[in-house]
């Protein structure tokens, strides 16, 4: 089965240091795809280079918003092409537009759906304005989705720091994304806002886009993930469903270090 | 070739003083990431105060020696007093505001001091009593090359030395690349980083004074605005080499210096900080990080 | 009531500036007759001003932690005009600016119209700096473009007024595009220090290229702006271009009012906000700044034309860096990004020097401690900008 991401043999130099080293990866459609490993083990290098941050130094990237379509490579895209494409994230330390409300942040992430253009900005032309208005009312139903029509007037920067996780996904839907790429989505959580984010996360699923996700809440990944890629010290070191990945030897020993062997 | 020495001899003269004041600029950027635009106006001021104290030495009928060393010294100080004011009112607040902040606060210090300088002196050309005598040792030299470059040349090799030996070798060198590096983390370590910051604008303030008193002697004649075009072009010389490298400014500001020695002499004076600024505007498009700086790379 | 320790503070505060003011504010010298003289008062006077604000700032910095902790208690209600005073307010002020040129002489109309010019230039230069964040310290060079390109294709093929101002906006854009591009990549204050280069670069050449710009002697006999070709005598034309910038200003603040709030605004203050998250959400960085940019240029390349048609003469010192550290500083002291900000910050600004000739000589000192107390006090200037907060209640959709 073809997938709507296919990344192969992905290698990643910071001068002389490896941080990624021949990463193969697929993510088909309407998947949930766990991406797991210890601290510095390169996954959110991995992010970065799917979403454009850097140029991998080596290896490919396919992509494609449908299974339709014939699959483009995104090796060396900006980042707000990739976007464009149907690939949208959401960041680790959270980098909201702080001092904008939650429903503008929302409107941001409009932006590469809608077009209107200075002339069309300052005309105020009909055209325009129904754009506008749509764009108003789409994020409104986005903030819906998530939980936060409540907040809708609120700025970014007061928001609990829960709500502020799932604006971010907000606004990475608002993009309408094919693939969506959620980096520790839940760090920083309780245990009911994890709830929440669980049923969150299988209700954008079930609504047709793929997700790839960094976690290290390891219940949560294993109530989520329908597949699990688990990386250390930049390489890929297992791969395969939540019952293969809890028992691999390899991921107990890179996790709990050597000693934990015998 | 008597030319072509002429100015490459003139050009290694104008980078020694760039460089000079282009130390100033690359230790404030390398330890708070700040384009002390002020750091110009700093420089007036050293040569503004030598002139000033020259003056009332030789009113007094000191002998020449001692007003050379006593101006230099006045110059000195006052320089490492104003940087250092400068930094506790203007950057000190701002140091957690966005980054354009500073910077335009900085702007705004630099157009203060000019004008400071105008109103409280005057806005003519004042003429700069020649205070670095011509050694006799050197008269038979004295076709090739003067005592003043002699001059200029030793104090900038000797501020070099001084610096690196600082930095690399002393204790508060020490501290201070720890902070440049990462200031939280310094801080933790029980660095007083604002006892840090205030040290680097005092020594970048004091180097800048001796080019200021150099040049002033060397020229002739002074004004408030001369900070202004010599703190643009030793930014140049900073950048060039790579901001927050030491050696980096100084090569930068020879190579600047050269630059515009052989552009004015073989090409056209008239467009002598054309020259300059050309420079500049280039080496920021096409390689920021300057000849020996490292590309930052970003966090996200 | 400053207490014993604040007092002391000032008085060593007061010293250290006595001190590192003497050499510069105390001793005089005149060096071809060697002579130096002493100017004891303005120690003192240096010394009780600093004592003063030293102060000054110790009660302002306490009265900031109070508000502050008050604020945390209850939100200050914002101001708000209310509406019932909103039209005959309005209808007044209308007709303050119509009647303004035939009751004050030629001089004062001519003043006003130079604040105009500086409030359209600072409202330009806003969407650049305010808005979208980019510190551009050589917009005058535009400004420079549009003079020009209005004094050269009239002196060289007669053009008119209105012929060139289109021409001149687009030179501007033109101008703005061209360096914008390569640079608008550069971290935020390396493209400071470019722009800046690049307006120094084009006042130098303005300067030097005798034969294209007729260097600092500059061009006169520019012609002032046309009326359907109708004679006009210099009181009349005055009071016409007056109108003009009148005109022009609510042009300006109509663009930019819409513009800010629009799709484009938006992504322009995201942009200033997070650069990174700006682009992964699929906003591409480059063009969108260079909107900005080349905006912003082509309103200085629009005032330059206006700019050479009412002094009818122009020569390259009347666009020197000071120029753009004016126009910078009416944005920060309006508040970024604030369109009432700048138009009262740019009348307080130009109009003060003007009307109290013993601010004229300070002037320049003036907006450089303006820059400076302002980004440590006020960074949001004296009238923060009210950019359009969407407010949204479900039934009624978007309210403005």
């Amino acid at each position: 089965m073809a997938g709507l991401l296919e990344v192969k043999q992905l290698s990643m130099d910071f001068g002389g240091l490896r941080a990624l080293d021949r990463i193969d990866l697929q993510v088909n459609k309407a998947e949930i795809v766990a991406l797991i490993g210890p601290n510095g083990a390169g996954k959110s290098t991995f992010f970065n280079c799917l979403t454009g941050i850097y140029v991998p130094s080596s290896g490919d990237i396919y992509f494609s918003r449908s299974l339709n379509r014939e699959k483009e490579r995104l090796n060396g895209l900006k980042p707000d092409k990739i976007t464009r494409k149907g690939l949208a994230r959401t960041f680790q330390n959270i980098r909201l537009f702080s001092q904008m409300t939650v429903l503008e942040n929302v409107m941001i992430g409009r932006h590469c759906r809608t077009k209107t253009g200075i002339a069309g900005a300052v005309l105020q032309g009909r055209s325009s304005r129904l754009e506008e208005k749509q764009i108003v009312d789409d994020s409104y139903d986005i903030l819906i989705k998530v939980g936060l029509e409540n907040m809708v007037n609120d700025l970014a920067e007061n928001l609990p720091y829960g709500a502020q996780r799932r604006l971010e996904i907000a606004r990475a839907l608002a993009t309408e994304p094919a693939l969506l790429l959620l980096d520790e989505p839940a760090a920083g959580m309780n245990p009911r806002e994890t709830t929440e984010l669980n049923e969150l996360i299988t209700m954008i699923r079930d609504q047709g886009a793929a997700i790839l996700l960094i976690e290290h809440d390891m219940k949560l990944v294993m109530n989520l993930s329908d597949r699990i890629y688990v990386m250390d010290y930049g390489k890929k070191i297992a791969e395969g469903n939540a019952a293969e990945i809890r028992h691999n030897k390899l991921v107990i020993r890179a996790y709990l270090g050597e000693e934990f062997d015998a | 070739m008597d030319y072509f020495f002429e100015l490459f001899l003139g050009g290694m003269t104008r980078g020694s003083i760039y460089a000079l004041i282009a130390l100033g600029y690359t230790m404030v950027y390398g330890i708070i990431g700040l384009i002390n635009f002020a750091h110009g106006e700093i420089y007036m001021i050293g040569a503004f105060t030598a002139l000033i104290i020259a003056s009332v030495l030789a009113v007094a009928g000191m002998p020449d020696f001692a007003i050379l060393a006593l101006a230099t010294l006045a110059a000195i100080v006052y320089s490492a007093a104003y940087g250092f004011t400068i930094e506790k009112i203007a950057y000190r607040p701002l140091r957690s505001a966005p980054r354009l902040s500073p910077l335009i606060s900085a702007i705004g210090m630099s157009i203060f001091l000019q004008n400071y300088v105008l109103l409280a002196q005057t806005s003519d050309f004042m003429p700069f009593p020649s205070l670095i005598p011509d050694f006799t040792f050197m008269e038979p030299y004295a076709h090739i090359i003067g005592s003043s470059e002699i001059v200029i040349f030793g104090v900038t090799a000797l501020a070099m030395a001084f610096l690196t030996v600082l930095i690399k070798f002393t204790r508060i060198g020490k501290a201070m690349r720890a902070t440049a590096q990462d200031q939280k983390m310094a801080m933790l370590v029980g660095i007083n980083i604002n006892k840090i910051i205030s040290v680097t604008f005092v020594i970048g303030s004091s180097l800048a004074a001796l080019g200021g008193v150099l040049i002033a002697s060397y020229i002739g004649q002074i004004n408030f605005y001369i900070g202004f075009i010599a703190g643009i072009k030793a930014f140049t010389g900073a950048v060039l080499g790579g901001i927050g490298s030491i050696p980096g400014a100084v090569l930068g500001s020879f190579i600047l210096g050269w630059t515009e020695s052989f552009a004015t002499g073989y090409i056209s004076s008239d467009y002598e900080d054309v020259f300059a600024f050309s420079l500049l505007v280039l080496i920021l498009i096409f390689r920021p990080a300057g000849i020996l700086g490292r590309t930052e790379s970003k966090k996200v | 009531m400053p207490g014993f320790s604040e007092i002391k503070k000032a008085f060593l505060v007061s010293l250290w500036f006595i001190f590192l003011t003497f050499p510069l504010m105390v001793i005089r010298i005149n060096p071809y007759e060697n002579l130096v003289s002493y100017r004891w008062a303005n120690l003192f006077l240096v010394g009780g001003a600093t004592f003063f604000l030293s102060l000054l700032s110790d009660f302002y910095q306490l009265k900031k932690k109070e508000t502050a902790l008050n604020n945390i208690a209850r939100p200050r209600p914002k101001f708000h005009l209310h509406s019932r005073f909103k039209r005959p307010l309005a209808a007044l002020g209308g007709l303050l600016i119509i009647l303004f040129p035939f009751f004050f002489s030629s001089y004062q109309v001519n003043i006003m119209t130079t604040a105009l010019i500086y409030v359209v230039l600072g409202l330009g230069l806003n969407i650049v700096v305010g808005l979208a964040g980019l510190l551009d310290l050589g917009y005058v060079a535009f400004y420079a473009v549009g003079a020009y390109s209005y004094a050269l294709l009239n002196y060289h093929f007669g053009l008119g007024f209105w012929t060139v101002l289109p021409v001149g906006a687009g030179l501007g854009a033109l101008f703005g595009i061209l360096l914008g591009f390569p640079v608008l990549r550069l971290r935020g204050d390396y493209l400071a220090i470019v722009t800046l280069g690049f307006g120094e670069i084009i006042r130098l050449i303005l300067e030097n290229w005798n034969e294209f710009s007729f260097g600092p002697g500059g061009i006169a006999d520019i012609p002032r702006p046309s009326f359907f070709g109708l004679q006009m005598s210099l009181t009349v034309s005055t009071i016409y271009v007056y109108f003009l910038m009148i005109a022009f200003t609510f042009f300006t603040v109509f663009v930019v009012n819409r513009l800010q709030n629009s799709r484009i605004g938006r992504a322009w203050v995201a942009l200033r906000e997070d650069e990174i998250a700006c682009q992964a959400m699929g906003i591409d960085k480059t063009r969108t700044k260079l909107t900005a940019f080349a905006l912003g240029a082509t309103w200085a390349g629009m005032m330059g034309v206006m700019f050479a048609a009412k002094t009818t003469f122009i020569n390259p010192a009347s666009f020197t860096f000071l120029e753009s550290a004016i126009i910078l500083s009416i944005v920060v002291l309006g508040g970024m990004g604030s369109i009432a900000g700048v138009i009262i910050a740019a009348l307080i600004l130009i109009l003060l020097p003007e009307y109290f000739r013993a601010f004229a000589d300070y002037r320049m000192l003036l907006f450089g401690a303006t820059m400076v107390l302002m980004m440590i006090f006020r960074p949001q200037g004296i009238f923060p900008g009210h950019r359009q907060i969407y407010r949204f209640s479900p039934e009624r959709g978007v309210e403005k």
